[in-house]
């Protein structure tokens, strides 16, 4: 037997076993992501040709200087920054309640249920939910036709649908780890507090809250950073406004100017390095 | 948890309306898959099945739908293998490094989509020079899954701990015996939960696949994207996504059922 031979060669050898587990994985997200991240950082130095529109290895720092001097990146940074920011408060206060809801309230029958009722909706295509929210927002739409009688109208495509529709499109992910995080917190630590006189409002701030932040964390990086990076639900429900991912799309398709795309791109890479580095203490990285 | 009658029955309320509100937008899509108005107008005017009978005719749609199962079953595969090494790596072992290779793993999905997308995208033209086809789109599909995998294993082989393992191994048996008859049973929901979540991702996917693909290649979303804005494919879109929801409770449904026949057999 083969495999028997090479389990005992391997049994006593730790740092062989722990090679041989981690080589695949490690070299694949290395060649594959690592490279291609460094390479993206590389080709913001370079140029387009103007003539044949191709990518020339000529050193430059114009693109990043553009990106780092005029005005109209610094407006879509911090409209964008904003957008993600907002879409992420919206969803951990629509999250807290329900989730708390399924892992401490219902019963075991009712939280499978609403486990799945709420993991269902991301099954659902992701262009159709913000093709809904299109038609949901539109002049003849729903919204439009539930707040006219009370004189309201939609709010259209502009900042606000992107972000009714972006808190929608996330929710989900934000529900789903902060609902982890409830259900890690064991009922003897509630009862405990409830034995030692702290009433229900007391045991969620001084006990429940600081047991699932890291929880809240994780959820949150599934919100800021696919926020962060949309482009499609703007395009769709976001009337004529830019976000940091629109200005990249277009420097990739239509301008077909990588370089530049690229020196873009590194807007959003380091506002989520800085929030991932915030975040790591927390040890929300290893509850996303 | 003690709890006020006021408190649960507050919270059971904010619990059905933000259910109610995500289910809101699916069915306005389902009513105007079954609308007469072309252009999603609420009210609908009237209520008709024409579009159904379109949607079940249509190659493209079909086509698409088969290239997105290929791609989601590679990728997810890949994603199962290499997750599931990882996090055997990361939760039996302490070595030098340990919190980068968890950084990695996380990192195609915790930077913004068009930040894979466009690095791929440059990597596969610039870098090595190669056309966009179907293989760089389960690539890219296969990197942002990972984590998926490996953060369900990781967290089953952390909660079952090594004492299992450890008691296999003091019996006799080697390591592969060990994996086959101890952790892989006690890991299988979990991967199985994982390897439906990879296919979930992989097959919703947009951003990243609008950048990777290939020009003949196109998925279910890229199928969706191309037609949504044509006014008289609107409603057969519509159909498409209604089929697509009813029929993905299914898978979720099993998934679920495992991991709570597991929980029991854990508990008992």
């Amino acid at each position: 037997m083969t495999t028997h031979r090479l389990s005992a060669y391997l049994a006593p050898r730790r740092r062989l076993r722990l090679a041989s587990l981690l080589t695949a994985p490690v070299l694949w997200l290395g060649l594959v992501y690592v490279v291609a991240l460094a390479a993206l950082l590389v080709t913001a130095f370079w140029t387009v040709n103007e003539l044949t529109g191709q990518v020339q290895i000529e050193w430059t720092t114009e693109n990043v200087v553009e990106v780092l001097t005029e005005a109209l990146y610094r407006t879509v940074t911090l409209r964008t920054l904003g957008i993600a920011l907002l879409v992420t408060v919206v969803d951990i206060i629509v999250a807290v309640p329900v989730a708390f809801f399924m892992a401490k309230v219902a019963s075991a029958r009712l939280r499978h249920l609403l486990v799945i009722a709420v993991l269902a909706p991301l099954w659902a295509s992701y262009l159709v939910k913000v093709y809904a929210w299109r038609a949901l927002l539109s002049s003849d739409g729903l919204i439009e036709w539930a707040v006219s009688p009370f004189g309201g109208s939609t709010p259209g495509y502009g900042i606000v649908g992107i972000v009714l529709t972006l808190s929608y499109l996330w929710l989900p992910y934000v529900i789903m780890p902060i609902y982890a995080g409830f259900d890690r917190v064991p009922d003897r630590l509630l009862e405990a507090s409830a034995d030692l006189g702290a009433k229900g409002w007391r045991t969620l701030v001084s006990v429940v809250l600081p047991t699932i932040w890291p929880a809240i964390i994780a959820g949150s990086i599934f919100a800021f950073s696919l926020s962060l990076g949309d482009y499609i639900t703007t395009r769709i429900v976001g009337g004529s406004t830019q976000m940091i991912g629109t200005l990249v799309y277009t420097n990739v398709g239509a301008a077909n100017n990588l370089p530049l795309a690229a020196a873009i791109s590194l807007i959003p890479i380091g506002i989520i390095l800085v929030y991932l580095a915030a975040v790591r203490r927390t040890g929300a990285l290893r509850s996303l | 948890m003690q709890l006020g009658r006021v408190a649960r029955i507050v919270l059971a309320t904010i619990t059905v309306v933000v259910l109610a509100l995500i289910y809101l937008p699916l069915g306005v899509v389902f009513l105007n898959s079954i609308s007469t108005s072309e252009s999603l107008s609420w009210p609908p005017p009237g209520f008709t099945l024409e579009w159904w009978g379109r949607a079940l005719e249509s190659t493209g749609a079909l086509e698409a739908l088969g290239t997105s199962v290929v791609v989601a079953l590679i990728a997810s595969t890949i994603a199962l293998v290499l997750g599931t090494l990882a996090a055997m790596a990361l939760s039996r072992y302490r070595f030098f490094g340990k919190e980068t290779v968890n950084l990695l793993i996380v990192l195609p999905i915790a930077l913004p989509g068009i930040v894979t997308g466009i690095a791929l995208n440059n990597a596969f033209r610039t870098l090595m020079g190669v056309d966009l086809a179907m293989w760089t789109l389960v690539v890219a599909h296969a990197t942002f899954c990972i984590v998926t995998v490996y953060n369900n294993a990781f967290a089953r082989l952390n909660a079952s701990g090594t004492r299992l393992e450890e008691a296999s191994m003091d019996l006799g048996a080697g390591l592969f015996t060990t994996f086959r008859l101890v952790t892989f049973p006690y890991l299988k929901s979990s991967l199985m939960a994982g390897g439906l979540l990879a296919f979930a991702l992989s097959f919703d996917e947009i951003i990243v696949t609008t950048f990777t693909a290939g020009s003949g290649v196109t998925t279910l979303p890229l199928w969706i994207l191309q037609n949504m804005f044509r006014p008289s494919q609107a409603p057969v879109v519509a159909v498409i996504a209604v089929i697509l929801a009813v029929l993905s409770v299914i898978p979720l449904a099993i998934a679920q059922r495992l991991t709570a026949k597991d929980a029991e057999a854990v508990a008992r």
